[in-house]
């Protein structure tokens, strides 16, 4: 399967890229990494080097792409561009009260992929 | 996180718990400030909460789960207000603080115990609580389809303040 993550710099970001690297060693499916720009505070070059790095050291073998512009629609216009089969994305952060809280770009990739979207707890 | 939005007006002062009041059925309800002491019986009010009820992924399910949600934010930075029947804690209200001095709330009510005005009480007291310890902005997220409760929260005097995600943020200045 042609699966295809979108990670921004956040700590949810890595925890879904690790467990993404996992099931993609498992199940022999074929990984592209998005980075996307999820805030103006984060540099998307450095977390594009240290995403690199962690596939790098999983042993798998995933392309990683940085996507500028406004992050969700950039990242279904690859998934349909890409012919993918599958988005993958952190599946939200936890307010102080420990409610799940989507984000912005799970949001918009929820309701605009036309594949399957994946969210990574 | 981005910088939340709250009303520029206090809504006044709300009552101080302990108290005690009638919650339909003639069932007498007292509501008091609540602390670590009350984990156990916490855990066991949750275990009996409909899941049907659960917002975006709390109460958790497993017993185990809940102690730790619970041992999370029932802390002594937080105000935890419950309400009890007889021996059984039925309700319980709660405002954890976040990294910008607000507070975030929530509220949980046994299904058998709802509709009996026991939220309003228990929510004036929890704020009232709250005032008396200097807090003074709260807010809370709730899904747009519950009506009861944007009701609710709109009778305390909660305003919206976000609209913009899946789930509909409203703010009070107390």
């Amino acid at each position: 399967m042609k699966v295809l993550l979108g990670t921004g710099g956040r700590a949810d970001g890595f925890d879904a890229l690790d467990r993404t690297l996992e099931r993609t060693r498992e199940a022999g499916d074929d990984l592209t990494v998005a980075v996307l720009e999820t805030s103006s505070d984060e540099d998307v070059a450095a977390v594009a080097e240290g995403v690199r790095e962690r596939v790098a050291d999983s042993g798998v073998d995933a392309e990683v792409h940085v996507l500028e512009g406004h992050p969700g629609s950039q990242l279904v216009e690859l998934a349909e561009t890409g012919g993918f089969d599958r988005i993958v994305l952190g599946g939200g952060q936890r307010s102080p009260l420990g409610k799940i809280d989507l984000g912005e770009v799970a949001e918009f990739v929820l309701l605009n992929a036309d594949v399957s979207v994946t969210l990574v707890r | 996180m981005s910088d939340r939005t709250y009303p520029d007006e206090s809504v006044g002062t709300f009552p101080s718990p302990p108290a005690a009041f009638t919650g339909g059925e003639d069932r007498e309800i007292r509501l008091r400030e609540s602390g670590r002491g009350d984990v156990d019986a916490l855990v066991e009010m949750y275990e009996g909460f409909d899941p049907a009820d659960r917002a975006q992924g709390i109460p958790p399910i497993d017993p185990e789960a809940i102690r730790d949600w619970l041992e999370t934010i029932v802390t002594e930075d937080s105000v935890s207000v419950v309400a009890a029947h007889e021996d059984r804690l039925v309700g319980h209200a709660i405002l954890v603080p976040d990294r910008q001095d607000g507070y975030e709330l929530a509220i949980f009510i046994l299904a058998e115990y709802q509709g009996a005005g026991i939220g309003t009480e228990l929510l004036s007291h929890l704020l009232g609580a709250g005032q008396a310890v200097g807090v003074d902005r709260v807010w809370l997220t709730v899904e747009r389809w519950n009506d009861a409760a944007i009701a609710l929260y709109r009778k305390i005097g909660f305003e919206t303040a976000s609209s913009e995600s899946f789930e509909l943020e409203m703010s009070i200045r107390l």
